[in-house]
């Protein structure tokens, strides 16, 4: 027994200098899901399941599990990055873009690259950055003044520094850039303001821009005709979180933000394509292939900047390559993401916007924003918003953490009101622990599952406050979770049933996620303004 | 004589929490700039403040209440360069005139919510405050008085005075929702009434009528229920007169 263990120390050992000397290629970020150790992109794979193999921590367990370190940001800003591990070295962002690498076992830090990005940065939200990204022994990070860093993942000195666009323009940047064998694919965000939104590639080795794809059709490209006037100029459409790939068609997903202004579409009328969508792009050449728009002329500003997460189901007995989106406008979808067909859409929270679809999957919208009001569900901050969402192979259930019965009083023009006495219901997320009074009528968070080829819900499990936190499932079916309230939760993937709380004293902003080092599993979640690790004792 | 110079006394003092040293606009805003001005509020300020202005703890901006005395042009500075180390962001391709509309159009909101002012004495509220209406066994102010309901040493800073006769006279009409009282039922039977300070998932914490701080278990909790506020109306106990009085009591309170 101690022979098989030493040999089997051995060669993990053995394997893990050979990863060591090689690298983070791009083949162990397409199979992240062979080292479950290590989390090599912003959801574990290009798929963005956020689903972890590691089998260590049980539901019969995980109500053992210790805290093992807490590592603290210098920093006000909330805390939405979503860290990797590389064979025991983790690596996150101190918001608002300062790397830092931990010792993944200890949380005791190597270096800190520091960046001070310029004073125009400014997202409309935050000062935020959602995580790192990984390939060879060079990170990468998106900056809230839309620059795109290149920093040694040794030494945390910096390679190179693009400048994607123009901060004082009101461009920024915020989520984990997409790597593509030698490229470095990321999305330009700023959507609120009246920016032209785009996503581009670059290389990996120099930095040098080598495609862009404009989310907002120029004069003579199809699309451009759903924009009126020069609105098409300032549109919006930024793209500001993760994407995800297929290997098998080549294609990158993106989801775009709103059409601007926000909720006032009287001087953009039409569908205002790319607003609102889903893309698939060939990543070699930035062309789109397909895409699907969630909401045509949105007022109500519903970001469609989700994580997409692909899956491989069964919808009605046949296999499908799916792309699975819970949308802020508060509608589930399934689509093809080999063809961008619509499969079928539910609403996941109370909606009354749209009633349904037509055949090719375009909603049949109900309700518009009037200057007298008109009560809208969900509200404007979405049914969800940026938060990752999961997907477990194994339950094939797809975890959604989501805010129900968030009513807007739409107003023309204006900034949509909460209905209800409390209209400070669905605040934007924060870092501290804020008092929180709903009662049964008003909003709540929830996380749920769902079937992922009849969006049916299975199960719920219900908080009081609202959540911008993700979900993050694992191999022995536990979801781990969190909300404003400020507790990591984990829930029995297959029932809802919370099987153990931690309460961390901030804030949830972020995903969950897992690795393991010397064999032991941990649990990783940023809450306020610290990144908490949880293992078995 | 006396009370219109008083209430144009207060009508003036309610314009701003604190009084501004310099006006950029104050005179010569046209309609034209205010409603620019509030388009770039909404554009540009209402994301983060909320379209009342009031999202963030302690800002008010739609009532002129900041965290310390600003001017005009203090408020156009920040607009414009943000405030290190906050979430307050620059906004350098903010024009000067643009961040001026904007302060214009807050101050405009402001003074429309003291114009629903009404005249009265003060100091004959402050006697039926403490009086007749027996708010303070509720209520405090400066230092004295219940905590069982809201602090109204600053409320006037807080509420617009049409606000305040309002909670007078229909006091369910409009409960912030920090100040709905609760009642827990616990498992032994027992049960506590007092201010709901917060819950979430699995606690709950109030203040209760003794002006203890409670925190609650749910597991512990049988049931909860929001209760109407304990505020009795003063429609028919006040005559309008004491009522505009106690209004412009109130209306004084900033100490904060």
């Amino acid at each position: 027994m101690r022979t098989r263990l030493t040999v089997a120390a051995a060669l993990f050992a053995a394997a893990s200098l050979t990863a060591q000397t090689r690298g983070v290629t791009f083949d162990r970020i397409l199979h992240g899901d062979r080292e479950p150790q290590n989390w090599l992109s912003y959801s574990g794979t290009l798929m963005n399941q956020r689903y972890s193999g590691l089998t260590q921590i049980t539901p019969a367990n995980v109500k053992n599990l210790q805290l093992a370190w807490i590592w603290q940001a210098k920093s006000l800003e909330k805390f939405e990055a979503t860290p990797l591990v590389v064979d025991g070295v983790m690596y996150t962002v101190e918001a608002p873009n300062n790397i830092v690498a931990l010792d993944a076992a200890t949380g005791r830090p190597f270096w800190t690259f520091a960046y001070t990005p310029a004073p125009e940065g400014r997202p409309c939200c935050g000062k935020v950055n959602r995580g790192v990204s990984i390939l060879g022994d060079t990170l990468y990070m998106e900056t809230i003044d839309a620059h795109l860093l290149a920093v040694d993942a040794k030494s945390g000195q910096k390679i190179w520094d693009t400048v994607v666009a123009k901060a004082a323009e009101r461009y920024s940047m915020t989520a984990s850039p997409l790597i593509i064998r030698d490229k470095v694919i990321v999305g330009v965000g700023g959507g609120d303001a009246p920016i032209r939104g785009s996503i581009a590639a670059f290389d990996a080795k120099t930095g040098k821009e080598l495609w862009r794809f404009y989310t907002i059709p120029g004069p003579g490209e199809p699309g451009n005709e759903t924009w009126t006037g020069e609105s098409w100029k300032t549109g919006g459409v930024g793209v500001w979180n993760a994407g995800a790939y297929d290997p098998e068609t080549n294609l990158v997903y993106f989801g775009t933000g709103n059409p601007a202004p926000d909720w006032d579409g009287s001087t953009r009328l039409g569908d205002n394509l790319y607003s609102d969508s889903v893309l698939a792009l060939d990543p070699d050449t930035g062309t789109l292939k397909w895409h699907y728009q969630f909401t045509p002329h949105d007022e109500l500003d519903y970001d469609s900047t989700q994580v997409p997460v692909l899956a491989d189901i069964q919808v009605n007995g046949r296999p499908r390559k799916v792309m699975l989106w819970a949308n802020r406008n508060g509608v589930m979808y399934c689509l093809d993401r080999v063809t961008g067909e619509f499969i079928t859409g539910k609403p996941f929270v109370k909606v009354n916007w749209m009633d349904g679809f037509d055949a090719k999957g375009r909603p049949h919208r109900v309700k518009f924003p009037t200057k007298e009001g008109t009560l809208i569900y969900p509200h404007v901050h979405g049914g969800t918003n940026w938060a990752p969402p999961s997907f477990s192979p194994k339950t094939n259930l797809f975890y959604v953490a989501s805010w129900e019965n968030s009513a807007t009083t739409a107003i023309e023009g204006q900034f949509p009101k909460a209905a209800s006495a409390n209209n400070r219901q669905t605040a934007m997320g924060q870092t501290n622990l804020v008092p929180f009074f709903n009662n049964d009528d008003e909003p709540f968070g929830v996380v749920r599952a769902f079937d992922p080829a009849t969006l049916e819900k299975k199960w719920e499990f219900r908080m009081d406050d609202i959540t911008w936190g993700g979900t993050f499932v694992t191999a022995t079916d536990i979801v781990f979770s969190g909300g404003r309230e400020g507790y990591f939760l984990a829930l029995d993937g297959k029932t809802g049933q919370l099987l153990w709380k931690a309460p961390v004293g901030g804030q949830i902003n972020a995903g969950a996620m897992s690795y393991a080092v010397n064999g032991k599993q941990y649990v990783a979640i940023a809450a306020g303004n610290s990144l908490f690790a949880y293992a078995l004792p | 004589m006396r009370t219109t110079t008083i209430g144009f006394s207060i009508l003036l003092a309610a314009l701003w929490a604190t009084a501004p040293r310099a006006r950029v606009l104050a005179q010569h805003e046209t309609a034209s700039d205010l409603l620019d001005g509030e388009r770039a509020f909404k554009q540009n300020c209402a994301n983060c403040h909320g379209p009342d202005g009031d999202q963030i703890q302690g800002i008010d901006l739609g009532r002129g209440h900041f965290r310390r005395p600003m001017t005009d042009a203090d408020l156009v500075g920040i607009i414009r360069n943000g405030i290190p180390n906050t979430a307050m962001p620059a906004s350098a391709a903010m024009t000067v005139a643009q961040a001026q509309q904007i302060v214009a159009y807050l101050r405009s909101r402001a003074a429309t919510s003291a114009v629903a002012s009404v005249t009265g004495d003060a100091a004959r509220g402050r006697a039926i405050v403490t009086g007749k209406g027996e708010c303070t066994s509720c209520h405090r102010v400066d230092g004295s008085g219940s905590r069982v309901g809201p602090d109204l040493s600053s409320i006037g800073a807080q509420r617009q005075a049409a606000e305040l006769q309002r909670a007078l006279i229909d006091p369910n009409a409009d409960v912030q929702p920090q100040n709905r009282f609760y009642r827990v039922t616990l498992k032994d039977g027992s049960t506590v009434e007092g201010r709901l300070l917060g819950h979430d998932t699995f606690n709950l914490q109030m203040l209760d009528t003794k002006e203890q701080l409670r925190s609650f278990n749910k597991s512990d909790i049988r049931s909860g229920t929001f209760l109407p506020s304990p505020m009795p109306s003063y429609r028919s106990t006040l005559t309008p007169q004491e009522l505009a009085d106690v209004v412009t009591y109130l209306s004084s309170l900033r100490n904060r």
